[in-house]
């Protein structure tokens, strides 16, 4: 109850400390400089140089603070060392130099890569396939909606529904995981998914193919809609057949947004933690690098090589941070 | 002209097989999607004991069980001539249907057929019908407190149960209940979800709509920050909050998600407001209306859907979120875990118990997928506009 009545007051005094910020300092600009008297204009002029920036000031500032502030902070934190007792000591590169030492740092990479290649491609030709073909039958709304369904669903959660499927019985019983039920039935022996080394990591994929696989459908579905009929229509009367229009005329169309949601999941991919934190804690050579920070943050408190992780997700990520800015540009101008 | 006709024909044809393959494999896909949650949630329904002796998918057949009963104490017992009997029926309410073979020492579960007679190792018989009916016999009075225990191999009618929600969630004593993880996860998602809003709200309205200086620079900025990773923000955050003493809990938490909310936040709304009509705004200015009443009578109103949508996406975010709530939030006593870290925490202590994991999993997620089918409109609207660039 008192959890309750923390949470709606602070709801209560974070809205209230906004709206009175923008409604004061508003207000403030509109006092100092009026906008009447001998000087209106050269008020006016001043009141909306100096306008924009109270109202972006808050967003900058959390964004400084919680955004900025941390990549320079890590980087800064990656070329220190904690010393026993409190403070830190300068050693230049050596957290990367130890971290480029351990076997599991290379584990993870390893996996991170397979991830990258696998599951952004995955995810955008289910979800290409998907938009393709639920977007000509009547009940293909409802199937979208379906398989969208696992977006809305923790990563945490779809752990606990993949562990189910998973599951694996001794020869003897019944299975009660549905992978293992249908190996079985065609004359298999069941296996342990998640223990196998190198394989496991395609059974982890797949959650998260599950997952983004829906979000790839919408957005290729709108684009799918979105390409002009007459093209479809030449291709037809030129006798093209359907695999020739969706892969010479439709695909190519729509080629910028298959290259965002690929971009958008790769992003996705860099960061994934939860999945295999729930799933394996990285053990059976499943360790990614997200994980692998968090185990030499918060488990081994090594905070110089965290930092150093964290670093190398952010190089992995920054090619597609530069490419979304200079599109941005692009667009802006 | 016999080609004209032989042409069409067989197109229409091809493309009816072609229609049928379109339906069955949409079928398909969306069964392969479909059925792992299926799975999870009808098992959330069932007892332990069905979970862990049939898949899920049995579960609106009757199963095969062995049961384990016992037959009323001896002292029930009447005496019939000579005879010392005891009779009844193991099958309190009929909960299970036939009998299909039985059993006294749990090393032969199916030693007898129904209606034979067991030999009871203190002396004496036991006859057990098929519908669980059963006459003790013996020459000598039935000693001992208790009655006889009698293993039972049955067709056990399908059963969905709620218990298992009921413990999960309203069972006191249970150290593993989730409806405080429940309350805890409720109260970091809506104060991350409202602060943001109305802080990202002033800022896109000032970089869609206000001439100054830098706009341009700020925007590529903001569409950086949109992807980078969280994890850079972990360390130097809460050495931040630690130093400054919010420590780890809810403030912390909150902030955290503000910050990391925020580009995307103003990201979808500058997109939004930046596509308003221009008249609409322009008129309002030579009305003399000041910027503050145009961003709060006109444009915040007029933005409700992209408001809407990014809302939506941020309420799933915090209410799915288990990284941030792992560093920021929960402390040593973890009195403040929020569902997505009891989860796991379940999974690795209580990882075989299935009713318990199902149910969990199930009363977090219940949250977001009714957001996600009442509010889909917004959702599906904000995936566009925040992705389509």
């Amino acid at each position: 109850m008192t959890q309750a009545l923390q949470a709606l007051t602070t709801i209560l005094i974070g809205l209230g400390a906004c709206v009175g910020y923008f409604f004061l300092s508003n207000r403030l600009v509109d006092v100092i400089w009026p906008p009447r008297g001998p000087n209106a204009g050269r008020n006016i002029n001043r009141a909306n140089m100096i306008r924009p920036w109270l109202f972006l000031f808050p967003a900058l500032f959390a964004l400084g603070l919680y955004l900025g502030y941390p990549v320079f902070e890590t980087l800064r934190l990656s070329l220190l060392e904690r010393v026993p007792g409190g403070g830190y000591e300068w050693v230049g590169l050596e957290n990367y130099i130890r971290m480029a030492g351990e076997p599991k740092f290379w584990e993870a990479m390893r996996n991170n890569m397979l991830w990258l290649l696998v599951v952004p491609a995955a995810s955008t030709a289910f979800g290409l396939l998907t938009a393709q073909l639920t977007d000509s039958i009547r009940w293909g709304r409802i199937a979208q909606m379906l398989i969208f369904m696992p977006m809305a669903i923790s990563f945490v959660g779809a752990a606990v529904i993949w562990k189910l499927v998973y599951d694996a019985r001794p020869i003897d019983q019944d299975q009660i995981g549905i992978l293992n039920a249908v190996v079985v039935g065609l004359g298999g022996e069941p296996q342990t998914w998640l223990t196998v080394p190198f394989w496991n990591n395609f059974f982890l994929m797949l959650v998260l193919v599950w997952i983004q696989t829906g979000f790839a459908t919408v957005i290729l579905s709108a684009a799918l809609r979105g390409i002009p009929e007459e093209t479809v229509e030449a291709a037809i009367v030129d006798g093209a057949n359907p695999f020739q229009i969706f892969f010479k005329i439709k695909v190519p169309q729509i080629s910028t947004t298959i290259l965002v949601v690929w971009t958008t999941i790769t992003i996705v991919v860099l960061k994934i933690f939860d999945i295999v934190y729930a799933m394996t804690n990285g053990q059976w050579q499943t360790q990614v690098l997200a994980n692998y920070m968090f185990d030499k943050l918060f488990v081994a408190n090594d905070w110089g090589v965290g930092s150093a992780s964290a670093i190398v997700i952010m190089v992995l990520v920054l090619p597609i941070l530069v490419w979304n800015v200079r599109n941005a540009r692009k667009e802006m101008e | 002209m016999s080609d004209v006709h032989y042409g069409p024909s067989g197109v229409a044809g091809q493309k009816a097989i072609l229609t049928w393959a379109v339906h069955i494999s949409v079928a398909l896909l969306v069964i392969l999607w479909v059925l792992p949650t299926l799975g999870l949630f009808i098992s959330s329904f069932r007892t332990a004991d069905q979970i862990s002796t049939s898949g899920w998918w049995r579960a609106p057949f009757a199963a095969e069980q062995v049961l384990q009963m016992r037959t009323a104490a001896p002292d029930t017992q009447v005496q019939e001539g000579d005879l010392y009997v005891i009779e009844g029926n193991v099958m309190e309410d009929g909960q299970a249907g036939e009998i299909a073979s039985w059993g006294i020492s749990s090393r032969d579960v199916s030693a007898f057929q129904p209606g034979d007679a067991a030999e009871l190792r203190d002396g004496g018989t036991l006859t057990l019908m098929g519908d669980g009916s059963y006459r003790m016999e013996s020459d000598a009075p039935f000693e001992g407190r208790r009655g006889q225990r009698v293993f039972l191999t049955a067709m056990v009618p399908p059963e969905l149960t709620l218990e298992n929600y009921r413990f999960m969630l309203f069972d006191e004593s249970n150290v593993n209940g989730m409806s405080r993880a429940f309350f805890n996860t409720l109260t970091v998602s809506i104060p991350a979800t409202v602060i943001p809003i109305l802080v990202a709200a002033f800022a896109a309205y000032a970089l869609a709509w206000m001439e100054f200086p830098g706009r341009a620079l700020l925007v590529a900025v903001i569409v950086g920050l949109l992807v980078v990773p969280l994890q850079l923000a972990l360390i130097p955050l809460l050495k931040l909050h630690l130093g400054i003493g919010i420590g780890k809990g809810y403030l912390g938490v909150w902030l955290a998600h503000t910050g990391f909310g925020l580009p995307l936040a103003i990201y979808l709304l500058r997109n939004y407001m930046a596509g308003l009509p221009r008249d609409i705004i322009e008129n309002a200015r030579v009305d003399g209306a000041t910027e503050y009443q145009i961003f709060v009578k006109i444009i915040l109103p007029l933005s409700f859907p992209a408001l809407a949508s990014f809302a939506i996406f941020q309420f799933l975010w915090t209410w799915n979120d288990l990284l941030v709530a792992k560093v920021f939030l929960i402390d040593a006593t973890g009195r403040t875990t929020v569902m997505t870290a009891q989860i796991v925490e379940l999974m690795g202590t209580r990882g075989g118990n299935w009713e318990i994991l199902a149910t969990a999993a199930f009363v977090s997620i219940v949250v977001p997928l009714l957001v996600f089918f009442f509010m889909q409109k917004y959702l599906v609207r904000g995936l566009l506009a925040g992705s389509v660039k």
